[in-house]
């Protein structure tokens, strides 16, 4: 699973580049954001335009993710398929992440 | 579609193939007329099922396969989704309680999410173990595809 990061002041962006995130991927992805957000920014977001399909495997990895980083940091979400948003919303994680349509939104003045 | 169409498919009961195993069913089911509202209901579930398979009902025994069977009618869908591992707990479908959100960041929940999506994103599952088998089948309904 390969991911990509950019930092700016306050921000890191980390980038989705697969078109899935499930249970065959799950452990490695946690992994590889535990690398990849390791010292960066108090704010990451998750770019997820790229992906198109996610199991609760999936979920639970985003999840585990967001507790990695500590209560000092904050993980927002951007970017979700309609796919990846239900999957969200059914299992009510849309009132724990902020999420945004697109990466520009969340890139957004009002977004921080 | 006097019987439906319909589309079979079994794989090695391991992460990998069932992650292409999923793609390729949605993908073919799709092919074959399911309905663009409701295929995301539909992959959701499968892929909840069918990870159910691999990761409870063969842990600890040597994997073997996963065998789905897609019938598709003019309004409603029909998998059945078998396996020789262990069987359900009771012999039972789990319930589909959601995962308790608590109260704080340690307490979200990283799992337990998957009955329940089965549960929400169905019409009718039905579970008998019989001859070594576990047979799952879950039931989607789509009337009036045209109204």
């Amino acid at each position: 699973m390969a991911l990509t990061s950019k930092i700016t002041d306050t921000t890191q962006i980390i980038t989705v580049h697969s078109d899935r995130i499930d249970a065959a991927m799950a452990i490695q992805f946690k992994e590889d954001m535990r690398n990849e957000a390791e010292g960066g920014a108090p704010r990451v977001v998750l770019d997820l335009t790229g992906v198109e399909f996610i199991d609760s495997s999936g979920l639970g990895a985003i999840v585990a993710s967001m507790k990695q980083l500590g209560s000092d940091r904050r993980l927002d979400l951007a970017g979700l398929h309609p796919f990846v948003e239900k999957v969200f919303r059914l299992t009510r994680m849309d009132t724990v992440f902020n999420l945004y349509p697109t990466l520009d939104d969340a890139l957004a003045p009002s977004a921080e | 579609m006097g019987n439906g169409n319909c589309l079979d498919l079994s794989f090695a009961a391991t992460e990998t193939e069932a992650s292409v195993g999923i793609a390729q069913l949605s993908k073919g089911l799709e092919a074959q007329g399911l309905p663009p509202h409701k295929a995301s209901d539909v992959k959701i579930a499968l892929a909840e099922a069918i990870n159910n398979v691999v990761e409870h009902a063969y842990a600890g025994v040597t994997p073997a396969k996963v065998r789905v069977h897609c019938r598709l009618h003019q309004n409603w869908l029909d998998i059945l989704i078998s396996d020789t591992g262990t069987p359900l707990p009771g012999f039972r479908v789990p319930h589909g309680v959601p995962a308790p959100l608590g109260s704080t960041l340690d307490e979200l929940p990283e799992g337990g999410f998957g009955w329940f999506l089965i549960h929400e994103l169905t019409s009718d599952i039905r579970y008998e173990h019989r001859n070594g088998c576990n047979r799952l089948s879950l039931r989607f309904d789509f009337p009036n595809p045209t109204a």
